[in-house]
């Protein structure tokens, strides 16, 4: 460890020991993700030999996020608000203050369970709840409508229109003409949805890998950092989009499921008709919106921002989504 | 003027290098980082193989397509507007195809093991071939 691993693992341990009653150490800690801006820490509250409380920090340790994203102050009082509200979400336990000396972020209980989608879709562990799981994901994206919007903290709203045209001024600022992203913006201005009555909490990357699972399903949903209110339909179509299905494609939803069984759930959770026209429309903006991210990773991997390879294969998944937009698009999806 | 192997075939043998011998050796994140380069190392050999014609290929169709010469860059971004401003759409002569055709050319390279190519091209394998029992 350096002289930073080591201040940071001792202010750690500093404001444990002032949160969890007994705790008189920290153990166990590992670093899950390796974002530049973003860290997930695990690590054990301890009272010797004994863990007191699992716990996940998830921090930012200074630099700029993207401007999409909620600051983490932000995304724990999300949380602390949906906790109780039926959606599954971990207990938040403390948010950072400048007298931690660990930049801003928050600190969770941490659930066990399984994020990574391919084991999730095949191990035998899983078997007898897959079929379930579709169900499970709509009915959790109705309980989020229901959500009171009033009682959450202060959120962006974007509804398609904002989306769509944020997006189309990222993809002309990238400046390389990928003709099939414009037949999709095409498509989308001419297939508009009209306004909602009602616009709801929108998780905005609800999909396998923001999921924790354990054998009798979904146990919480994480890193609401892009939340905003918005169109619910935007997270039944994302969870339907094929990066989601690892390779399931006749089971479009998350690779577990059917639109028929994620819509019957939703509806019977939030009381509210879902049109299938208005997922589809999402669906498209949804493969034009990861598509116009993998485009930017050029940037990020060529300015030296981030010239790691696993950037530059990220920047070669466009052409993922523009296959993804064809199909759709054809109606051969 | 250069010597055997070529490029693409030292680059396969890399990629078994990597997967075979290396990463059963390797911890389990530096094993994660092997498998990203062996799937880059990979990427580029399929680059190197097909990547030239399909850029050759795609520029003889745009041309056809939009009636003018120019570099691949210049009518990509000609086609791009015709498209965005509803001068050219799927039902376009020849559109649809040459969209196809670019995009399982890229896939071929950047993802070919991904579902949504290998099932288009058996698709489209199938439309090809008249079936024999039907």
């Amino acid at each position: 460890m350096n002289a930073m691993d080591n201040s940071f693992s001792h202010a750690l341990e500093t404001m444990t020991a002032r949160i969890v009653p007994g705790a008189r150490g920290i153990a166990n800690l590992r670093r899950l993700s390796a974002g530049a801006t973003l860290e997930t820490w695990s690590f054990d509250a301890v009272d010797g030999e004994r863990v007191l409380h699992p716990m996940i920090l998830r921090r930012s340790p200074g630099g700029l996020r993207s401007t999409e994203s909620l600051s983490l102050e932000a995304e724990a009082e999300l949380i602390r608000v949906l906790d109780g509200s039926g959606v599954p979400v971990p207990t938040v336990v403390h948010t950072l203050m400048p007298a931690d000396n660990l930049g801003d972020g928050f600190l969770m209980t941490r659930i066990e369970g399984e994020t990574i989608a391919r084991k999730v879709l095949r191990d035998q562990e899983f078997a007898g709840v897959r079929p379930r799981l579709a169900a499970q994901f709509g009915t959790i994206r109705g309980t989020m409508t229901n959500v009171d919007t009033a009682r959450l903290p202060p959120l962006p709203f974007k509804p398609a229109e904002i989306i769509v045209a944020r997006l189309a001024s990222r993809y002309e600022a990238l400046g390389v003409a990928r003709p099939v992203f414009d037949l999709a913006f095409r498509w989308l201005e001419q297939n508009a949805p009209l306004p909602l009555d009602k616009y709801s909490l929108v998780h905005g990357d609800y999909r396998n890998g923001n999921i924790i699972f354990g054998a009798e399903g979904v146990r919480a949903v994480l890193d609401w950092e892009v939340a905003h209110i918005g169109d619910p339909a935007e997270d039944l179509a994302w969870i339907s989009t094929p990066p989601w299905r690892f390779g399931e494609l006749d089971h479009p939803v998350g690779g577990v499921g059917s639109r028929e069984q994620l819509f019957e759930a939703y509806q019977a959770a939030s009381g509210e008709r879902i049109d299938p026209a208005r997922v589809h429309y999402w669906e498209i903006l949804g493969s034009l919106r990861w598509g116009v991210s993998c485009a930017s990773m050029l940037e990020w991997f060529t300015s030296g921002r981030d010239p790691s390879v696993e950037r530059a294969m990220i920047a070669r998944r466009v052409s993922e989504n523009e296959l993804d937009l064809m199909r759709i698009l054809t109606g051969t999806n | 003027m250069l010597d055997q192997p070529r490029g693409a075939e030292i680059l396969a043998a890399v990629s078994k290098l990597l997967r075979e011998t290396l990463m059963p050796q390797l911890p389990a994140n530096a094993a994660f980082q092997a498998r990203v380069a062996a799937n880059a190392i990979d990427l580029v050999a399929r680059e190197i193989n097909f990547g030239e014609a399909a850029e050759s290929e795609t520029l003889v169709r745009l041309r056809t397509l939009l009636g003018h010469d120019g570099s691949l860059q210049e009518l990509e971004t000609d086609l791009s507007g015709r498209i965005r401003r509803g001068e050219l759409d799927l039902q376009s002569d020849g559109l649809a195809e040459h969209l196809w055709l670019t995009t399982l050319d890229k896939m071929k390279i950047d993802q070919p093991a991904y579902a949504s190519y290998r099932r288009t091209i058996e698709a489209r394998a199938g439309q090809q071939q008249p079936r024999k029992e039907d």
